[in-house]
């Protein structure tokens, strides 16, 4: 049993992989939720932008919109692959 | 004044209208008088898991259209004192749900009840907004499954946003995490995200974990809410999570795989 179990916790579980994909999925969720309509559509043709230049996985281009009491910062945020190719 | 919870998750079929059947029966079998108000317009499922289809005359639209009063449509439940069921109408579509009809009935309710749980529809669309906008808590409903912990989520924002107390600025919403259809056994195998792991992404405090059980279909095809099953594993948790929605320090039961034994109980008194 113990030498089993040994072998199993080295494996990563599918219920591991859920819980990583799904902790991703729900930061990025929350990040758009609260913003105003048009930020995801924002990022959307930031994205566009970002590709004609370099290729980016989808969730390389976040965007986030803080509010304190008197100014509004958006803050823009792109991941860069570790070997950036210019086209 | 009553107390308004909402039962929701976003997502279809995780057991909201179990769950609300039990919830609402374990708040009557201690006194309390409570309704159970069926929001899934067009498909009204509460009163058959309840018991009381063939009872339905009047329901929810026809009050919330003034077509009937709430004495007439009020079904009170034959077994536990205390209890009532408001039934959805089957004929009717969600769009006829307004939030002046709703709202009106919930503070007619709230002139004698303690408590009004509001069974929701699945969704994010209308049905599901009305069902919380009057809510002071929330219990959200969620399988350990990608999907519906992803909806419960977005549910989250909506109850922080979009209810009545968010919109006038009133305390927030308060939330309560009810895990449904958890299987220990696969749990341990890795096959399926635990109580922990959905606790760490949504960040809520848990009512309770409801085991998968074979006695909540037997309870539905008799028409019986499994609560009332004290036999079963998933009718005594229904009642730990009564209990802490009334605020008793209760300890989660069944988390572990069933292994008889000095070993088991050490791992009962672990968490
Ligand atoms: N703990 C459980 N163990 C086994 N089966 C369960 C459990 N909880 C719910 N179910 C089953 O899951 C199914 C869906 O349950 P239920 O109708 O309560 O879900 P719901 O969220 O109200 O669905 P809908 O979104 O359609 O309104 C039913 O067949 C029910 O018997
Ligand atoms: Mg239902």
């Amino acid at each position: 049993m113990r030498i089993l179990d040994f072998f199993r916790n080295n494996r990563k579980t599918s219920a591991s992989t859920a819980k990583d994909r799904l902790q991703i999925i729900v930061a990025q969720e929350r990040m758009t939720r609260n913003g105003p309509d048009y930020l995801p559509m924002m990022k959307e043709e930031l994205l566009l932008v970002v590709r004609k230049y370099i290729q980016v996985p989808d969730g390389a281009v976040t965007v986030k919109l803080d509010k304190d009491d008197d100014c509004e910062v958006l803050e823009l945020n792109i991941m860069l692959p570790e070997q950036a190719e210019a086209e | 004044m009553a107390k308004v919870i909402v039962v929701t998750s976003g997502k279809g079929g995780v057991g909201k209208t179990t769950s609300s059947a039990a919830l609402g029966t374990g708040l009557a079998l201690r006194g309390y008088k409570t309704v159970v108000i069926d929001f899934d317009v067009g498909l009204r499922n509460l009163d058959l898991i309840m018991g009381c289809e063939r009872r339905v005359v009047y329901d929810f639209i026809n009050v919330i259209r003034q077509e009937s009063n709430l004495n007439q449509s009020l079904i009170k439940d034959k077994r536990v004192d205390n209890l009532y069921i408001l039934a959805a109408s089957q004929t009717k579509d969600k769009d006829t749900l307004d939030i002046e009809g709703v709202g009106r009935v919930i503070n007619e309710l709230s002139q004698t009840f303690d408590f009004i749980i509001c069974d929701s529809p699945a969704g994010i669309e209308k049905g599901a907004f009305m069902a919380m906008y009057f809510a002071d808590e929330a219990v959200i409903v969620t399988n350990p499954e990608v999907s519906s912990v992803r909806d419960s989520d977005r549910i989250l924002g909506l109850l922080a946003s979009k209810t009545a107390r968010a919109v006038n600025n009133r305390d927030a919403v308060k939330e309560h995490l009810l895990m449904t259809r958890y299987d220990p056994s696969r749990v341990a195998k890795g096959e399926m995200l635990s109580v922990e792991d959905v606790t760490d992404i949504l960040a809520i405090p848990l009512l309770g974990v409801i085991p998968e059980s074979e006695s909540v279909l037997s309870a539905s095809n008799s028409g019986n809410p499994v609560i009332l099953d004290t036999e079963s594993k998933a009718g005594q948790a229904y009642d730990d999570a009564v209990g802490r929605l009334l605020g008793e320090d209760r300890m989660h039961r069944f988390l572990e795989i069933e292994k008889k034994g000095f070993f088991q109980k050490l791992g009962l008194f672990r968490s």
